[in-house]
């Protein structure tokens, strides 16, 4: 074996090894924020981060139930605005719609996707915020919602399209209309699909802070109202990692803990057991 | 589609009513129309709730470094220099990262290890992004200060980028923040569009006597060389606009500064950081047009890298057929 074979051996070996490297090094971030996030929450998270009130400035103690609160009803609101549109919007494209129409929904939920976060936070101040002169729970659901839109609208015709045709052939012969199949036959068979990504579009929404920061504000006290703004958790370990308070930093960590945990626990579920058989869709 | 043909074409229009399926295709049609709507409005917003500021500051307002709320004079350029300098800093880390992890889930790991640690990437990208800010107060920055910061500025420090104090936030820790944050994009997007790579390019390498390597850096990432810039696209696009994570790191300070130590601000943070704060409606208007600045840019970048990585996955089905 000559010398020059040798050093091409040796290169190719060196760099294949280095790109195991750069691979191993990505995916050891995942467990290093785990690791962090579970030793630096775990010491702080206590029974009163679930079930108090945050304490005014300067006092110790205290916790997020209004944040934990506020982001359910956040997420709730968020979905049943944006879910709707998305599911029936995909089931438009996958189902009756012709070719051009299809091209100019992709097109517009593609950029509504690629949009930054923030700038979901101006548009939903300059629609809800701005005409009812106040920030509040609506606003940051409708721009949290906004956001679920596009996921929820691709992965729905993506599944749809990927039902077998037989299927609807069956149906379709033995007389059903075709909205009826679309109901009974085509959708069942792809809700597992559909159902991963509105969870998928769920989690993504639940960690944005940057469209709420505008929009439902925040708020230190229990939210009086769908109304009136809230907190959420997002928004809180921001404000609260950049205060200079030894007591917040602690909170905030905590407040990481409950966000990070509840965000992988639904892309986990989404992914394994959802997901079995079908092949995940990119959020 | 409209798969239905032949049956629903020889039906009578009013019995597809009586059906339900011009209903159902209606209130479809609405729901889809809406998201249309919706994204119209949106551009329609941002391009007329920042009239005021356009027409007043022109191109000037990319050029000028006043943010004077007092004398109504705005100018948006140190905004913009910020982040561009961190969005260029997190690239110049997370390609050479990104890239290598890419050839490796795509060209060496076993498919089952390969699949796995794409799990793992896919949870990381799911990540929020104040998540990560808090690591960055926490971690990065104290490490800035104690580690990065020795090892750049004493052996480097007559490098104006290099140069001066380091207050643990800034352009640089943004920097870094941001391309742990768009690695996953680049590695997924890179590991499929490898993947689409045709089994004989490799084949034919290794047949005519190139090592593993050789074949790998020679045949297949040139054959995959345009959606692997469609990744980087998309990663750059997120880093321009991301937003908590930066604002938490990168110092908040208007300032042009050539130091990478120094702290700076960018777009998305002095909007999510002044934004409710804005004392008249110029001022209100130059923050969305700031906004506006933000979108264009991200949806240029986002059509082009959609553009890349279809044309090379299908160049990929294309040659395998």
């Amino acid at each position: 074996m000559g010398g020059r074979l040798r050093w091409r051996k040796f290169v190719s070996n060196f760099m294949l090894t280095l790109t195991g490297v750069c691979a191993g090094v990505s995916v050891a971030v995942l467990f290093f924020i785990l690791g962090y996030l579970l030793f630096n929450g775990g010491t702080s998270i206590n029974w009163d981060f679930f079930t108090k009130l945050p304490k005014p400035v300067g006092e110790t103690g205290g916790g997020m139930a209004n944040a934990i609160v506020g982001s359910a009803k956040l997420l709730a609101a968020a979905s049943l605005f944006g879910v709707p549109i998305g599911f029936f919007g995909g089931i438009y494209l996958a189902e009756f719609s012709g070719a051009k129409m299809a091209g100019v929904v992709r097109y517009a939920a593609d950029l509504l996707n690629g949009v930054p976060s923030i700038v979901i936070g101006i548009f939903a101040f300059s629609v809800v915020v701005r005409p009812f002169k106040t920030f509040s729970t609506l606003a940051g659901a409708f721009a949290l919602g906004l956001m679920m839109i596009p996921i929820t609208l691709r992965s729905t015709e993506e599944f749809l399209n990927a039902v077998p045709r037989m299927l609807r052939e069956g149906a379709m012969a033995l007389g059903a209309s075709k909205w009826k199949t679309i109901a009974t036959v085509i959708v069942p068979a792809a809700y597992r699909g559909i159902l991963t990504a509105i969870l998928l579009a769920l989690a993504r929404v639940a960690g944005e802070a940057a469209p709420l920061l505008f929009t439902a504000f925040g708020n230190r006290y229990w939210s009086q109202g769908w109304n009136q703004p809230t907190a959420a958790l997002p928004e809180m370990i921001f404000r609260y990692a950049g205060s200079p308070y030894e007591d917040w930093h602690r909170q905030a960590w905590a407040a990481g803990l409950v966000l990070l945990g509840f965000i992988l626990i639904i892309n986990i579920l989404a992914r394994t057991i959802l997901a079995r058989g079908i092949a995940a869709p990119r959020a | 589609m409209q798969s239905a043909g032949p049956i629903s074409g020889s039906r009578s229009f009013l019995s597809k009513l009586r059906e339900g399926d011009e209903i159902a295709r209606l209130i479809t049609f609405i729901f889809a129309a809406t998201v249309v709507l919706i994204t119209v409005a949106l551009v329609y917003e941002l391009w007329t709730s920042s009239v005021l500021a356009r027409h007043k500051f022109g191109l000037h307002f990319f050029v000028s470094e006043a943010w004077d709320p007092v004398l109504d004079e705005f100018g948006a350029l140190p905004f913009i220099y910020g982040t561009l300098v961190t969005s260029a800093v997190s690239l110049l880390i997370a390609i050479p990262l990104g890239i290598g992890a890419s050839i490796f889930l795509a060209e060496l790991a076993p498919p089952r290890i390969s699949d796995t640690l794409q799990f793992f990437i896919d949870l990381l990208a799911a990540v929020p992004s104040v998540i990560y800010g808090l690591l960055g107060i926490f971690i990065v920055v104290p490490m800035m200060r104690n580690v990065i910061y020795p090892a750049l500025n004493k052996p480097f420090g007559f490098l104006p980028i290099f140069k001066g104090p380091s207050y643990g936030v800034g352009m640089l820790t943004a920097g870094i923040v941001l391309a742990i944050m768009v690695i996953p994009y680049i590695i997924s997007v890179s590991r499929e569009v490898l993947l689409s790579v045709p089994r004989d390019q490799r084949e034919a390498a290794l047949a005519l006597g190139s090592t593993r390597w050789e074949s790998t850096w020679k045949v297949v990432v040139p054959f995959a060389r345009t959606g692997i810039m469609g990744s980087v696209f998309l990663a750059l696009a997120r880093a321009l606009g991301e937003t908590m994570a930066v604002t938490m790191v990168i110092g908040n300070t208007p300032k042009i500064a050539a130091s990478l130590f120094a702290p700076g601000y960018s777009i998305a943070a002095v909007i999510a950081n002044d934004f409710t704060e804005a004392t008249g409606e110029l001022q209100t208007q130059s923050y969305i047009e700031l906004g506006l600045v933000l979108f264009l840019l991200t949806f240029i970048l986002n059509g082009l890298a959609r553009i890349l990585i279809i044309v090379t996955t299908q160049k990929g089905s294309k040659v395998s057929n």
